[in-house]
């Protein structure tokens, strides 16, 4: 494993030469959304000047060139998750978009009143509201895994949770804590309750190498726009015969193989589920941006974030000991690159305000977890995180900021 | 280019750090509304008190917790309003959100954001400030326009549920 060479990747994000106030920008809030490199950019570029036309049915050189190159990102992405087929992927606009078919169509065709799915407190809003609409309309039951007091899952009574649950629907690394979740044992105890376990991968793809086989996950929800490439486009990946034997999400072209004034029948997996012209160039983009991250490998990026959120934990300590409260495991193999803290009694969105001064991007709020939130019992945190880009410097400017806001607001 | 100082003027950072009127009263005779801003999770809990025989705002207590604009804020506020007509107070919340908006609306024309005040007197409606006026570095920074507004938006609540109950 060959180590990042930060230096030379930053060069690779024409964003990060920009000045804010006059300062070299520094970008902490990758976990909202990650910056893109020269390679995506100049990938989808190229898509538009050259290959643009719209996809399948066309017969022309550029019809079949933009169809080969849709799915091709296809197989690039199957394969950078290590899915067994290209079809078991589903293209979709984002994480929240897959968790969403996943709730219309398994979820509805598959549960009934009284049927059980179990969340964790630690989720994102895009993995509790759909399944909450679902319980709203059908009467599903929406049971909890609870929070230890050191930010992992509390799995003391997965068991009576499961029992006579039909998914389990839990995030693999937390947005605000950090927190990786241990999926494999997960997708176990969901399977010897005849339950189902859906991924909510959206932070952990980018960041860790992903195997879905290893995992024996049955849905896992990921987005481009995190790993560096653009937004509009997210992934949804299901074991083929589950994809089969679900009904449609949305209604329209493509998805479909015949139409009557009677009625329809619907196209194979996956296109079944992609109704509509899909995000063509973005789905390219994707590709490129797994191609990025494959070349400079996901293990060196993996020990990049674990090396970079170690010494940004030790420094955020030694700097401001207890003045500064970090919510996230202190272990820094049991989370990623997110650092939520409360700090020195100053509002999350008045920190962030001064950062800007100094050009550091960090995010203030709640974050999409307002469960989590509450059971902190905090309003708002402020969030760093970092990504393969960001260096011991971006960590040592943030302190500094930190320091700024702290002497500020001093009472 | 606005800077820090036209956000977080010494006045404001003063209410922030030394609130105004915080605590509770008696519901009723007082009315109590709570506002949110969802973007941020900041939250005002204003008690406000409406003397039904001089229709005047008797005594208002704020509690909440949040950034310091909405705190500070909501301070202002509360100083501004005690002891005050009612329809004096609309009139005092209508021009603080005109404040807020004219710049917001003069921000996308202008360059600078800046005004000389005198064009902004006529948009008031003849109504003082006073303090306030502190609160319109705010208009600079977009996002944080909610922050300010959140403790008006929530006063004007409580009037409006007040009037329909003493009605």
């Amino acid at each position: 494993m060959t180590a990042i060479d930060v230096a030379a990747v930053k060069r690779d994000f024409p964003i990060l030469e920009r000045k804010v106030n006059g300062k070299r920008l520094v970008y902490l809030d990758s976990a909202a959304s990650a910056q893109k490199p020269l390679a995506v950019l100049d990938a989808m570029d190229d898509s538009y000047r050259r290959h643009y036309a719209n996809i399948h049915r066309g017969v022309y050189t550029i019809a079949e060139e933009a169809t080969a190159a849709f799915e091709a990102a296809r197989r690039n992405v199957a394969r950078f998750v290590n899915a067994p087929r290209a079809e078991e992927i589903v293209f979709t606009r984002n994480a929240t978009e897959s968790i969403n078919l996943v709730a219309y169509s398994w979820a509805r065709a598959n549960l009934r009143a009284g049927d059980a799915i179990v969340l964790s407190h630690m989720e994102h809003h895009a993995n509790i509201v759909p399944w909450q609409m679902l319980a709203a309309e059908r009467g599903v039951e929406l049971r909890w895994i609870p929070m230890t007091s050191d930010f992992g899952l509390d799995l003391s009574d997965l068991d009576a949770l499961l029992d006579g649950a039909r998914l389990l629907a839990v995030t693999a690394m937390s947005n605000v804590l950090g927190t990786i979740n241990d999926i494999r044992p997960l997708a176990h105890a969901a399977h010897s309750h005849d339950a189902l376990i859906l991924v909510d991968a959206c932070q952990y793809v980018p960041h860790v190498a992903t195997d879905v086989q290893h995992w024996d996950a049955d849905f896992v929800a990921f987005s481009a726009h995190k790993l560096c490439g653009p937004t509009g486009i997210g992934a949804l990946w299901s074991r083929f015969e589950l994809l089969d034997a679900m009904p449609p999400f949305l209604g329209g072209g493509e998805m479909i193989r015949d139409v009557r004034l009677d009625g329809f029948t619907t196209n194979d997996v996956p296109w079944k589920f992609e109704a509509g012209t899909p995000a063509i160039v973005e789905a390219i983009g994707f590709g490129a941006a797994l191609d990025y991250l494959r070349a400079l490998g996901m293990d060196a990026v993996r020990a990049h974030e674990v090396s970079l959120t170690r010494y940004a934990l030790e420094a955020l300590r030694d700097r401001f000991g207890r003045s500064l409260t970090i919510y996230g495991p202190a272990d820094v193999d049991r989370r990623g690159g997110a650092v939520s803290f409360l700090f020195d009694g100053i509002h999350a969105h008045d920190v962030s305000q001064v950062l800007d001064e100094d050009a550091v991007c960090v995010r203030a709020g709640h974050h999409c977890a307002k469960p989590l939130m509450r059971r902190l019992g905090v309003p708002a945190t402020t969030r760093a995180s970092f990504y393969l880009y960001n260096d011991e410097a971006d960590v040592d400017a943030l302190i500094e900021a930190l320091a700024k806001a702290q002497k500020f607001f001093a009472v | 280019m606005a800077g820090l100082e036209d956000l977080y003027r010494e006045i404001i950072l003063d209410h922030y750090r030394s609130p105004r009127n915080r605590g509770e009263l008696p519901v009723p005779p007082a009315h109590k509304v709570e506002g949110f801003n969802p973007l941020c999770g900041d939250e005002v809990v204003l008690y406000v008190d409406v003397d039904p025989q001089s229709d005047t705002v008797r005594d208002v207590k704020i509690a909440g917790q949040g950034c310091s604009i909405s705190q500070a804020s909501t301070s202002m506020m509360s100083a501004a309003v005690k002891g005050r007509p009612v329809v004096e107070v609309r009139k005092l919340i209508r021009a603080f959100k005109a404040l807020m908006s004219i710049h917001e609306s003069k921000l996308e024309g202008d360059d600078d954001g800046e005004t000389d005040g005198s064009d902004l007197a006529a948009d008031l409606d003849g109504v003082r400030l006073g303090d306030l006026e502190a609160l319109q570095g705010v208009v600079k920074f977009p996002v944080r326009i909610k922050c300010a507004t959140l403790a008006w938006n929530t006063l004007q609540q409580a009037l409006d549920e007040t009037a329909r109950t003493q009605a």
